[in-house]
């Protein structure tokens, strides 16, 4: 067992390699750092976590000897020992950390009015925390021209760059496509890519969040919103089975952008641009706004309420007439929850009603980072975009498995449709625009069924077909549980409210239900655990920050 | 808040009013001599030389430069509305009035500006914290003080309007002053001496 002194705290280790700025961490004291990031190599060229560092010693006598080194040492690149001691508050650090900074801000526009990264810039915190008022620069500052278009979805405003390279190393050791590279030397340093050649990997955006100050700005987010604004929930991109840990930050119930969440068990630090720019979908205004019914009189809006009573009524009729000839379509995209609630008003119905699995995209081959020079996926994998585009496959499944182990497929359910062996249907829960988009063939094979309740995001073939449109939620409003490729039940909380009139996918199945309450994901979980062995782990109600692997969900097919 | 203890309080009994005062007379009487000696001092001139009476609006008063009125949105030298759309003032405002929405600047030397500057007069309260938060001095109260319309929706002064105000309290010279020390951010800089050579991120 080692123990680190760190500003004279013992904190024990354990046998773990930390470095400086790590075991600090642990021991609750905050090493200021720009280019030292856990997911990529040391460089230590910052020098913004610059420490003291020594040895105790006990001898024979058990008297307690601290020789400290003469020199302040970069604490990312020094590993820790047993016996070590780290000071970050004396003198000689302090003096470090002001000298550095005022360095780094000698070229720095302090244009914090018009950054978009000012709130949450580790070069305000740091000033603030620990650097000088005054800069004693008197020359003029180097002001390099901006490259607006680095790549398709990122800019550098290159004046306030700090050089501190984390961007070019994301770039060659996690992307491995190396578009980003220094040139030029000393403070006329900048980053650029080479000609011809533009910041266009799938993960180009993570630069954006690796970038400690505001010279790489998402052009997606660029002014829209100030930062302090925004509103942050955990939730879990719902773009691929990875199911990548997210942050939404949201405004008055508008998305603004999705930031990557650092879940080991998930997928780590990043996430790619197709889940972070997958999130329009959310603010668009042609989403379905109303509930609709479509009789021989025409289309009528009315109350979730209603609709939800209908829905329940007609099916009700249909299932007591021949339980086989009524069908639920699940969406790969629901939550465990939504599915459940659903699954248990059809049970209600009649246990011979027949539950399906809706489509599931899927968009070529898994696709894993970093790539070689060449475009060819190269060991270690550090990063995968998967090809089943669904976020719960795996825990519909598990929930549609509970209830009925032999079921038809999409494609019988639409053959049945089309031959009139289908009386009435519920499809439940649209998956976005961007997962998948039902076909022309779909909406025509419903024609013949007597009953059609069609939720959606959009307006779709599906939807033209339907007898009863339910507007589906987007991933911002659910709150609930995404069992991903692995088999990790992550937790999703809302971002925002349903518009107005609507009620969430889940809040519509517990009326479907006749259930009193709200959507509680917690005590949905619990239950859901206790009546599904396969959801065992989920009894703790709260999955936490990185959630909970349900093993079983990932044997299952 | 706690009871006070019965032995603290103080009780205080109303004084007892004499025949005289209780038929009310003198002291009306001694009332109305005020009122009258007023009347007749400023009917004649020879009254207190101290009130000062203003034909409102005939007439209409100087207000000190620092008087916290109807906002303006200052130009630059080039005739450009000054803000950078930071959003300070909206962030700083305890009313929540001011709404921004901004974009990359059209010129070659500011980096952002406001698309829209919409500010509720209405909402308003006037305390000029907005003003005191702004990086580039773009936002400023002046000293027009009757502001009035016919509907809640010309009390919303967006950009054009509150520039009006600016071009307005220009050539009627009541420019308001700067009230709060402080410098200007880098932001404020006239044209190409802080940002030279940089450009909007998005063309």
């Amino acid at each position: 067992m080692a123990t680190v002194y760190v500003n004279d705290k013992a904190v024990d280790i354990g046998d773990e390699r930390l470095n400086c700025i790590q075991a600090a961490e642990r021991a609750g004291v905050t090493i200021p750092h720009y280019c030292w990031h856990a997911a990529l190599s040391v460089v230590a060229s910052c020098r913004m976590c610059l420490v003291e560092v020594g040895e105790r010693k006990v001898d024979e006598k058990g008297q307690v000897a601290i020789a400290m080194q003469p020199k302040v040492v970069p604490g990312c690149q020094t590993p820790v020992k047993d016996g070590m001691v780290i000071r970050t508050a004396d003198a000689k650090a302090k003096d470090a950390q002001e000298r550095t900074l005022e360095s780094i801000l000698l070229n720095h526009p302090l244009d914090c009015p018009v950054c978009d990264k000012a709130g949450e810039c580790l070069l305000q915190d740091f000033s603030f925390q620990f650097g000088k008022a005054e800069s004693r620069m008197v020359d003029e500052k180097n002001t390099p021209p901006n490259k607006p278009d680095l790549g398709p979805n990122v800019g550098l405003f290159t004046d306030r760059c700090i050089m501190c390279s984390r961007c070019v190393r994301f770039t060659r050791e996690v992307s491995g496509t190396a578009e980003l590279h220094v040139v030029n030397r000393g403070s006329h340093s900048e980053i650029d890519v080479f000609e011809g050649h533009p910041l266009a990997n799938k993960l180009a955006t993570n630069v954006v969040d690796l970038c400690p100050v505001g010279a790489l700005s998402s052009k997606d987010f660029l002014y829209s919103q100030r930062v302090w604004n925004l509103k942050t929930v955990n939730s879990v991109c719902s773009g691929c089975s990875t199911g990548c840990s997210i942050l939404v930050d949201s405004n008055k119930d508008i998305v603004y952008r999705l930031r990557p969440r650092f879940n080991p068990r998930a997928q780590g630090h990043f996430m790619c641009d197709e889940g972070r720019l997958g999130y329009h979908h959310v603010n668009d205004s042609a989403r379905l706004g109303q509930y609709l019914v479509r009789g021989e009189q025409g289309t009528k809006a009315v109350e979730w309420a209603q609709a939800a009573g209908l829905c329940r009524e007609k099916l009700a009729a249909e299932a007591s007439k021949d339980p086989g000839r009524v069908w639920f379509v699940f969406s790969p995209s629901m939550t465990v929850e939504e599915a459940w609630l659903l699954a248990n008003f059809a049970q209600k119905l009649s246990p011979f009603v027949k539950l399906v699995m809706g489509p599931v995209g899927v968009v070529g081959e898994d696709d894993t980072y970093p790539k070689d020079r060449k475009g060819r996926p190269a060991q270690p994998v550090k990063f995968t975009i998967r090809a089943e585009k669904a976020a719960n496959l795996r825990g519909v499944r598990g929930i549609l498995n509970h209830f009925q182990k032999d079921r038809a497929t999409y494609q019988q359910f639409l053959a049945a449709a089309k031959s009139g062996q289908v009386d009435a249907c519920l499809i439940a829960a649209g998956q976005s625009p961007q997962v998948y988009k039902p076909s022309v063939e779909e909406g025509d094979a419903l024609s013949a069924v007597r009953f059609v309740a069609v939720q959606q995001l959009f307006s779709s073939p599906l939807t033209d077909r339907a007898h009863l449109v339910i507007p589906a939620s987007a991933f911002s409003e659910i709150e609930g549980t995404l069992v991903n490729h692995a088999g990790l039940a992550q937790a999703t909380k809302a971002a925002c409210a349903p518009s107005r009139g609507l009620r969430t996918d889940g809040q519509f199945f517990l009326e479907l239900l006749e259930r009193k309450g709200l959507v509680h994901a917690a005590n949905l979980r619990k239950e859901i655990a206790k009546a599904v062995p396969a959801f065992k782990p989920l009894e703790v109600g709260d999955l936490g920050e990185y959630g909970v692997f349900c093993e079983k969900l990932k044997e299952q097919s | 808040m706690s009871q006070a203890k019965p032995q603290k309080v103080k009780w205080v009994k109303p004084p007892k009013l004499g025949l005289l005062e209780q038929m009310y007379f003198p002291t009306v009487i001694s009332g109305m001599a005020t009122t009258l000696k007023h009347m007749v001092g400023t009917l004649t001139g020879t009254g207190d030389k101290n009130i000062q009476v203003q034909s409102y609006p005939e007439e209409r008063p100087t207000l000190p430069p620092h008087y916290r009125g109807v906002h303006r949105l200052n130009r630059d030298p080039e005739g450009r509305v000054k803000c950078v759309a930071c959003y300070m003032c909206s962030t700083a405002c305890p009313a929540h009035c001011i709404d921004i929405v901004a974009a990359p600047s059209p010129w070659p030397d500011r980096e952002k500006y406001p698309e829209t500057f919409v500010i509720d007069e209405l909402r308003c309260i006037y305390c000029g914290m907005c003003e005191q938060a702004c990086p580039v001095d773009a936002i400023e109260l002046t000293t027009i003080f009757d502001l009035t319309g016919m509907s809640r929706e010309e009390m919303m002064f967006d950009k054009e309007k509150l520039l009006s105000v600016f071009d307005k309290t220009v050539a009627a010279g009541t420019d308001p002053v700067r009230t709060q020390p402080g410098r200007l951010g880098v932001a404020s800089l006239p044209a190409g001496a802080g940002l030279t050579g940089s450009s909007s991120a998005q063309s």
